[in-house]
């Protein structure tokens, strides 16, 4: 179906979405059901191929209702799909029994954005941190509290042995999302997806964690799905990234391909609209009519021809596929050439 | 060009009484707001911009109470308004735009209602007619579209939701909005559409705008002026194309090192600023800034310094700046 499966195989995949779709029936009433007959479907993820390479920084962005974090939660399993196949280190997760999911999932761990609503308030943050080994690593308890102590100091807590013994109240935010990457990283996963994980961290905040986050993705082989809202945070963590626009891809390329020379119209109008610190760098380009439509019922053709200022006849019928239209860089657009 | 001056805010204190003692969010902090201007005001959570902002309508809830200061609104203290004149104030003279508007919006009202509310608590002779005829100019005016008038919150996007709250702060003609981070929960695309409308609106209305966020790219999207602040004390206004090219303040600089920037023509490493801000209850003494300051001075840990004009229009709280100032007054 789309054109990144037919990529040469003898890449390491650590991570492949293969079509994957995520409807969500709406809940309706009993009379609904008997009456209409009819259950509609949210489509939040409507076919989609991702290929993440071992060790990559592979960043998902769009706006709200795009479908990133239910991509997200597909790929490690927390959301069964609709219809496609999720693939781990050469494993089908549909294959795998309830008990098998759930000790794969030491090798893929989670960071979400509010550590406050991650960490349990009534546990000190080391027997947090502590919780991943006691389930997946139980024989080795004698060692648990030097390996808490020790992915504390990597993430920069330190002293840690101060650290451990306190509530989640009694730290700041940045130093709270400290916790929930040493929570994420003390099983030693090999994918960690991290679902706007420094969204709620001030400026001057914020370029610690991602820094912090640079290097521990290369101390422990780390391979990022990194989502995101925001354009130029991605920037400083991703190496790829998949523009997202109502459940389908719109771009995949490296960001620097994606960020100078956008190819999808709703990439450069994505890029557009975000602002640059710079006052003398205003945005003269005009904003796409219109928002984003209801998900339930996309548009036809093509989601955005609606709003795109290139759309025409083609584009409102037949839906475009992800075309790779320069070496690794991937545009689902009729029109691509021409803007 | 010799601005006027909409409001002048003069060693104005909020402080917040606690069990663990006595917070200063906001510590002594004067500075102007012109007619017509964007005012960007900035900082990282708990600088006090927010409580900043609700002080300017004397919004501040005990256990919260401004500690000092005027607020001089078009020649008149309004710290001296009774309540029936500081009402009457709120929404005719200076209106608030929030962040979230599905809280701020009456979810069993309809958007013209909203509007007619609005208009019939401050100009209560007015027909309801007149005031559904002047409800409809603003919806035209800000683009939301007849059919929605008719709308519930609950049935409009977040955009259009900001859209009606910003409609609301401006049907009474006032002179100042208040926008606390009026568009933060929205997305990207949905927030440059607002931004470009209240562009448009200061430039149609001649309105003054503050611009309360912690998005610093932003202000400098839109903001005339900038002003920093950085635990409850203002560190640095001045003009936004003068603050940007060379901020003076070492937290200024700090910060606008560490912001993202999508261009890839810029430094590829951002700063990061040592340390977190501090706590409030017990804030650093002198300069509130100095632990993480890379520029700190003995003296910085002792004595606060004043905010001191470096520029016409551009003042700076630092030491730095200071320091000569000091040396040829003792002289």
């Amino acid at each position: 179906m789309s054109g990144m499966d037919d990529r040469k195989t003898n890449e390491d995949f650590i991570l492949e979405l293969q079509n994957i779709k995520k409807y969500f029936p709406i809940q309706k009433t009993l009379l609904d059901q008997i009456f209409v007959g009819r259950i509609d479907y949210v489509r939040a993820v409507d076919d989609i191929s991702i290929n993440v390479r071992r060790g990559e920084a592979f960043g998902l962005a769009g706006e709200s209702g795009s479908g990133k974090t239910t991509i997200g939660r597909l790929s490690i399993g927390l959301e069964e799909l609709t219809e496609g196949k999720v693939i781990f280190n050469g494993t089908d997760l549909a294959s795998l029994k309830k008990e098998e999911l759930r000790k794969l999932r030491q090798k893929m761990q989670v960071i979400f954005q509010d550590p406050m609503a991650s960490l349990n308030p009534r546990m000190t943050l080391g027997t947090s941190v502590m919780q991943g080994l006691l389930i997946h690593y139980p024989e080795k308890a004698d060692q648990h509290r030097d390996m808490v102590v020790s992915i504390f100091e990597k993430v920069g807590l330190t002293p840690a042995n101060f650290y451990i013994n306190k509530y989640p109240h009694q730290i700041s935010g940045g130093q709270r999302q400290r916790v929930v990457i040493a929570r994420a990283l003390i099983t030693r996963p090999d994918l960690v997806l991290a679902d706007e994980p420094v969204a709620m961290a001030d400026v001057s905040v914020r370029a610690l964690l991602l820094d912090l986050m640079v290097q521990l993705k290369k101390e422990f082989n780390l391979t990022y799905l990194f989502i995101t809202h925001d354009l130029a945070t991605a920037k400083y963590i991703c190496d790829r990234i998949g523009i997202l626009y109502l459940g389908k891809l719109a771009e995949v390329a490296t960001v620097q391909e994606v960020y100078q020379k956008p190819m999808h119209p709703y990439t450069k109008a994505l890029l557009a609209a975000v602002p640059v610190p710079n006052p003398r760098k205003r945005r003269t380009e005009p904003m796409p009519e219109g928002e984003i439509p209801n998900p339930i019922n996309p548009p036809s053709g093509c989601r955005f021809h609606p709003r795109c200022p290139l759309a025409s006849e083609e584009c409102s019928m037949i839906e475009p596929k992800l075309e790779e239209l320069e070496p690794g860089h991937f545009v689902a657009c009729h029109h691509a050439q021409l803007g | 060009m010799e601005k006027e001056k909409l409001v002048k805010i003069r060693d104005l204190s909020v402080s917040y009484q606690t069990r663990i003692g006595t917070v200063s969010a906001v510590d002594h902090v004067s500075f102007d707001i012109y007619k017509g201007e964007i005012l960007g005001l900035v900082g990282e959570s708990g600088c006090g911009k927010s409580t900043f902002g609700k002080a300017l309508l004397r919004m501040i809830d005990p256990p919260g109470e401004i500690s000092s200061g005027e607020i001089i609104f078009n020649g008149e203290n309004i710290m001296e308004y009774d309540y029936d004149r500081l009402r009457d104030f709120r929404g005719r003279r200076a209106s608030m735009i929030f962040q979230d508007p599905m809280t701020s919006l009456n979810p069993v009202q309809r958007v013209d209602e909203h509007l007619i509310e609005t208009i019939q608590v401050h100009e209560p002779r007015t027909k309801q007619n007149l005031a559904l005829q002047r409800s409809k100019v603003m919806i035209e005016r800000l683009g939301i579209g007849m059919e929605r008038l008719l709308s519930y919150p609950h049935q409009l996007s977040g955009g259009m939701r900001q859209r009606v709250m910003t409609g609301i702060g401006l049907i009474l003609n006032a002179d100042l909005i208040i926008a606390d981070e009026a568009t933060t929960s929205l997305d990207v695309i949905v927030e440059a559409k607002l931004a470009d409308q209240l562009r448009e609106i200061r430039n149609d209305f001649g309105v003054s705008l503050l611009l309360i966020t912690h998005n610093i790219a932003l202000v400098a999207e839109m903001a005339d002026r900038i002003a920093v602040m950085y635990a409850g004390h203002l560190v640095e206004i001045g003009d936004i194309y003068k603050v940007f090219e060379k901020p003076k303040h070492p937290y200024t600089q700090g910060l606008l090192a560490s912001v993202p920037n999508i261009r890839f023509d810029t430094k590829e490493q951002l700063y990061k600023m040592p340390g977190e801000p501090p706590n409030l209850t017990h804030p650093p003494l002198g300069c509130r800034f100095h632990p993480r300051c890379p520029h700190a001075l003995p003296i910085c840990s002792q004595r606060e310094p004043s905010l001191l004009e470096i520029e016409a229009g551009w003042s700076v709280q630092c030491w730095l700046y200071q320091k000569q100032s000091n040396e040829e007054r003792s002289d």
